[in-house]
């Protein structure tokens, strides 16, 4: 019998559950070897060569090497080990959740300053707040995007 | 006797740790939130514990998904601040309390809560920024610190129930401890926060309140919501506010002593991601 997820109509929002962390433990794991110094050059030095030692998917692989966050998260990443690409390349935490909205880093630190983003509309995937899907990407991508 | 005096709540953000140990406290963006931790600083300076049970969680750095405890109890002598990435945060190594620590894990085993048992562990900012909040930049922490990690990365996390239950096993376990100590127990996390995907930044201010306002006064109320409303009320990562329930529940009141007394409330947005919560409540 399946499990009960009632955490599956979130709109913008992948719970780290356990089959998401079935699917992710290489690319997680790849992302916790980053916590060594060592292992930071040599990812640096050359990223698929790094990536190719760990039994990851392409795909994983190659949301890690475009910085794709939410791809990543897709395939099984969570983000407290993703953080640790981040961290790699010398971005903020900021940094890092504002690529995942299509957001500048700009546009989304102003959107926290001004209290945040709104609950509102973005309870439930069929409502029209900013994180549903039919409003991706935000900000300055979907500017881009529409030109 | 040992027992627990007051219980302490307050979010544990990294970007609030990088900001002290970076000297940006009194910048701007800052200077709102540490202004809403003075009053607290002083009550911690008057009301020195002899120890704190700090309930905090670990965000992939002392556990990998290798070994992923739901209740985590740190029995060793001292903890090492952990290198997240960024280098280890300058602040003093964390002295722990064994003999207590010890007492507590047979007490509450015993009581039916299976801990895992961590002799070997660094601690990362879900710890080590609270006590940076409450003391400030200080040579040494003010006491040893018994770390208690809860899992709340990957999902199911314990239930709110749950952490209000282990609460009342670890109240228990402290005042059958044969010396005479003043203990607090914080609850560190939250409050509303996602840090993942197109929904990422989400604040809910008003839930947030409420849930403050029921924490207070209604904690078995607090301790029955259900995983699914954290998630879609305060985020994904705001999950993390079921590990306030464990210090609640270790206040006399659940036990059918008196309500304990309102001594500090705080509420600031945004520290990066995340809004901040805080409150200290004394046993009387």
């Amino acid at each position: 019998m399946a499990l009960d997820k009632p955490y599956t109509d979130i709109p913008g929002t992948t719970i780290f559950d356990a089959e998401q962390s079935r699917k992710g433990y290489h690319l997680n794991q790849f992302c916790m070897s980053l916590m060594k110094a060592e292992n930071r050059e040599r990812f640096k030095a050359d990223e698929r060569a790094y990536l190719d030692e760990w039994p990851m998917t392409e795909e994983q692989k190659q949301g890690v090497l475009t910085r794709d966050l939410n791809r990543c998260i897709a395939a099984g990443g969570n983000i407290y080990f993703l953080a640790k690409i981040g961290a790699t390349d010398g971005k903020s935490f900021q940094y890092m959740a504002a690529t995942m909205t299509g957001m500048t880093q700009e546009e989304y630190m102003a959107m926290m300053l001004a209290g945040g983003r709104s609950i509102e509309g973005n309870r439930y995937l069929g409502e029209n707040g900013d994180a549903q899907p039919q409003n991706q990407p935000q900000g300055q991508a979907r500017k881009l995007k529409d030109h | 006797m040992a027992r627990i005096t007051a219980s302490v709540y307050t979010s544990h953000v990294p970007a609030i740790g990088a900001a002290i140990d970076l000297g940006k406290a009194h910048e701007p963006y800052w200077q709102p939130l540490f202004a809403g931790y003075e009053p607290s600083k002083q009550w911690l300076k008057d009301n020195k514990p002899d120890v704190i049970f700090l309930v905090y969680n670990d965000h992939a750095t002392a556990f990998s998904l290798e070994l992923i405890p739901t209740f985590a109890i740190g029995c060793a002598a001292e903890f090492k601040p952990a290198d997240e990435g960024w280098g280890p945060r300058p602040v003093p190594v964390v002295q722990g309390h064994p003999e207590l620590a010890a007492h507590i894990t047979q007490s509450v085993i015993q009581d039916d809560f299976d801990l895992t048992i961590v002799n070997k562990m660094d601690v990362d900012h879900g710890l080590t920024v609270p006590l940076s909040l409450m003391c400030g930049q200080p040579e040494a922490w003010p006491c040893p610190v018994i770390p208690f990690a809860v899992n709340v990365v990957q999902y199911p996390v314990p239930s709110g129930k749950r952490c209000f239950q282990i609460g009342q096993a670890i109240r228990k376990a402290v005042e059958s401890f044969d010396a005479d100590l003043n203990v607090q127990i914080w609850g560190t996390g939250g409050m509303t926060h996602q840090l993942q995907g197109p929904r990422a930044g989400l604040i809910n201010r008003d839930w947030d309140n409420a849930w403050l306002d029921k924490l207070i006064d209604d904690p078995a109320a607090a301790a029955a919501t259900p995983h699914i409303d954290y998630v879609r009320e305060a985020g994904s990562e705001g999950i993390e506010l079921v590990m306030w329930l464990i210090a609640r529940g270790a206040m006399a009141d659940v036990n059918g002593g008196p309500k304990p007394t309102v001594r500090h409330r705080f509420y600031h947005v945004p520290a990066s991601n995340t809004a901040v919560g805080h409150l200290i409540l004394e046993n009387n």
